[in-house]
């Protein structure tokens, strides 16, 4: 990802699973280097266990604050039915980073829809790149399966040209004080994956 | 060093607010808008304020503009049509302090019931729209809206749509102005808006509008940017942004101030290039205007009505190529629609309806779920507070019979916002009905509001609680009944009393909304050997429960111990964990 151009990255999930905080952390992170920021999320309904998505646009000069479909560098999901869900929004050398959980949406439990299968192994076999990691796991084991958005970071942030500090000062300064340090520590998990 | 924030729109006007010295802010929840008070609130010098609705917090902004001090009122779009009484002849009297109405639209409907195009309030009331196209413009806009307001002696309508209320940017922080309030004298022929008064009154909004007319074609809310004249767009609000990323190098002009438009500039513009493209969201407003004037422009021809649009939306129009889109999976992806959340009130009381086979009149709220699957118990659901003047609606079309039959839904947000009235007309026309109040005891779908209910203001200070029940009973209901949703046999029971009784009863179905006041209940867990797998758990449409390999499966992440599930189970096979003996 060169600095000339925006980049544009996309984050995927289902409502209550902390995707709007792992925007803010990034966008926060994108700011204090100096680039012009736009993110976009939307409030309301569809947070009650809907699906959701997050835009995060930095570069130079950024006009919309929507990445276009087919033109993302990276997706990050949280949940991997949301993954596949979104990866058309996905350039062609474009990185999808996925946390290994799935969360059955109200038509499977209903038995009226089938979950899709081998999510991971066809988003690879389609040519993407794929990064997969069972981040709620991995979070838990820190204290909280709800950190599992700061371990995504923690893969992404070796995709990104900021520096460690830089990831560090924004979980600082974003997550509630008591969180901090419990934060860190998956920030860390995720950045060794 | 200038001080830069990556603030949301609805934050950006927030702090324009508090820049502007803004003294008092009013405002009903509704998306895309909520944000816009929860913040100011944070600004302790402003008195700030969640009204039962938007008609009382533009009447509440309305006096304060009169006494003297600079007001906001913030609502979404339908909010508007609620308010839009006191709107309209808010035009004629004019302002004292400056006051400025934020209109948040919703294209695409996102969480709306409808897409209504509130740039034509403007056109309506004969006052000025601006809208912004980011969060810079958003505070921008609103400080310039209050100096509008106070120099052309009217209301100021900022428009704003959900992508520039949700979006983030860069915003310059500023230092705030003093809060001045100014002298206030009581002035009955600008203010009494009596048919003599108001007459010579509009004679004033008329040559108000011809005076906002000239200053848009000074003013630097509008711009000119010119490019490569082969294409000249005339743009507004979020389409800007679109546009700018599509064809940074293309002529524009962006217009902040959407009415009045000024002749001169539109054809000055026209003039310099070779095609004009009107490019707006959702209705021709700009574009019917600009053709009344004579200037050839396409518009809708090319541009959606209906929906947001996007890059991709415009690439198309515009005849650019679109990015390549290389991945699409080959399997069918369920769609995930919003659910109620586990321990949520409502689900006990949807579950009785639909096994009762009720007809429902419902109303907006998160219970406006209850018309999803499994329980697909809606037969309504038009506007905030309908339900209940609906469900009188259907009984005076249909008769009594019917009425035994049916119910209306409405939770307690919406029955202090407009389904008091409701209430009282069907008390005083004698109608039969029954009334479920879904009592959560918050606003919960905007994301847990306060309400007139919940013994707190905005600011989260104690403040009086007022009483549903003694409500209801000053209004003349003598058949008021408390169940708790998650008895599912009482609801029942209660349900089919009032159903029965020969005249108006009130159901309050009281239970504290799960994502509020966390239950903190251990997981039922399935005893496998007992199970069935008859699947009568899957009624409740919980989203801990599934069914697999022929047994039902509760996940323990995902309950929070409700209770309902062992209510419904014919083989007592769900229970309390550590119940059973592994
Ligand atoms: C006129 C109008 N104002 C605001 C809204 C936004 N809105 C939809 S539902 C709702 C609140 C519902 O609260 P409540 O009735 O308590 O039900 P709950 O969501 O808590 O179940 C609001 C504010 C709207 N749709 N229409």
């Amino acid at each position: 990802m060169t600095k000339d151009n925006p980049v544009n990255i996309l984050i995927a999930g289902v409502g209550g699973q902390g995707t709007v905080l792992a925007s803010k952390i990034l966008g926060e992170v994108a700011k204090s280097a100096g680039y012009d920021v736009k993110q976009s999320e939307i409030h309301g309904m569809s947070q009650r266990g809907g699906s959701v998505v997050t835009h995060v646009r930095y570069g130079q000069k950024i006009y919309s604050p929507l990445v276009a479909a087919g033109n993302a560098d990276v997706i990050m999901a949280f949940e991997e039915l949301e993954a596949l869900r979104y990866l058309p929004y996905l350039k062609k050398d474009g990185l999808l980073i996925v946390n290994q959980q799935q969360m059955l949406p109200m038509p499977v439990i209903a038995g009226n829809a089938q979950y899709p299968k081998d999510i991971v192994e066809e988003a690879g076999a389609m040519g993407a790149q794929v990064k997969a990691s069972a981040a709620s796991a991995l979070a838990l084991e820190q204290g909280d399966a709800r950190a599992a958005n700061v371990v995504l970071l923690g893969i992404l942030s070796r995709h990104l040209e900021f520096p460690e500090e830089r990831w560090l000062d924004a979980i600082r300064k974003t997550v509630k004080d008591k969180l901090v340090d419990m934060n860190l520590r998956a920030f860390e998990v995720g950045r060794r994956q | 060093m200038d001080q830069y924030e990556l603030l949301s729109g609805n934050e950006a006007i927030a702090r324009g607010a508090y820049e502007a010295g803004v003294k008092v802010a009013a405002a009903y929840p509704g998306t895309p808008s909520t944000e816009i008070l929860e913040n100011v609130a944070h600004y302790q010098r402003i008195q700030s304020q969640w009204a039962p609705n938007e008609k009382v917090a533009l009447e509440v902004c309305i006096g304060a503009s009169i006494a003297g001090a600079r007001a906001l009122a913030a609502m979404k779009h339908v909010g508007v049509n609620v308010a839009a009484d006191p709107l309209l002849t808010f035009s004629y009297t004019g302002v004292n302090g400056g006051m400025v109405l934020v209109s948040a639209d919703d294209p695409e409907m996102h969480s709306s019931q409808n897409e209504q195009d509130n740039r034509y309030f403007g056109l309506l009331a004969k006052i000025p729209v601006l809208e912004p196209s980011d969060s810079q413009e958003a505070k921008d806009f609103t400080m310039q809206a209050l100096e509008l307001s106070e120099r052309f002696d009217t209301p100021v309508i900022l428009r704003t749509t959900t992508r520039v209320n949700h979006a983030k940017s860069l915003v310059k922080i500023g230092e705030p102005q003093d809060m001045v309030v100014k002298d206030y004298e009581k002035n009955p022929a600008k203010y009494v808006m009596t048919p003599a008064n108001a007459k010579g009154r509009h004679t004033v909004v008329e040559a108000r509008r011809k005076a906002l007319t000239e200053f848009a074609a000074e003013t630097s809310l509008n711009r000119v940017e010119l490019g490569d004249r082969r294409i000249g767009f005339i743009t507004a609000g979020i389409s800007y942004q679109y546009l700018k990323e599509i064809m940074p190098e293309a002529s524009f002009l962006k217009l902040g101030l959407l009415w009045p438009l000024n002749e001169k500039l539109i054809r000055t513009f026209a003039a310099q290039v070779e095609r004009v493209i009107v490019v707006e969201e959702l209705e021709p407003v700009l574009e019917t205007q600009i053709k009344a004037m004579g200037v050839a422009v396409s518009g809708k021809d090319i541009i959606p009505r209906e929906g947001e649009l996007s890059e991709e939306i415009l690439r198309k129009a515009l005849d650019i190529k679109p990015f390549e889109r290389s991945f699409a999976s080959a399997q069918a992806l369920p769609v995930r629609p919003p659910i109620l959340c586990p321990g949520c009130g409502h689900r006990g009381i949807f579950y009785t309806l639909k096994k009762m086979g009720l007809h429902v009149s419902g109303d907006i709220g998160c219970y406006a779920l209850g018309s999803a699957p499994p329980f697909g118990c809606l037969d309504t659901t038009i506007c905030m507070g309908a339900s209940i003047t609906g469900a009188f609606g259907m009984e005076l079309a249909r008769g009594e019979e019917f009425a035994r039959k049916c119910v209306a839904v409405i939770g307690d947000s919406t029955f202090f916002h407009s389904g008091i009235t409701g209430l009282v007309d069907l008390v005083y026309n004698k109608g039969f009905g029954t009334v479920l109040i879904l009592d959560n005891s918050i606003t919960a779908m905007t994301g847990h509001q306060d309400n007139p209910g919940t013994g707190k203001d905005v600011k989260g200070m104690p403040a009086p609680k007022i009483s549903i029940e003694k409500l209801v009973e000053s209004i003349g209901v003598n058949r008021i009944q408390v169940v708790d949703p998650f008895d599912l046999k009482h609801c029942e029971q209660v349900l089919r009393e009032e159903l029965a009784a020969p005249e108006v009863s009130v159901v309050i179905v009281r239970r504290p909304c799960a994502l509020y006041v966390r239950l903190k209940k251990p997981a039922f867990v399935v005893d496998a050997a007992a199970c069935i797998g008859c699947k009568a758990c899957l009624k409740l449409g919980c989203p801990a429960i599934s069914v697999n390999g022929g047994k039902a499966h509760i996940d323990p992440l995902v309950c929070v111990g409700c209770g309902l599930c062992p209510q419904v189970c014919p083989k007592n096979a769900i229970q309390e964990a550590g119940e059973n003996h592994d």
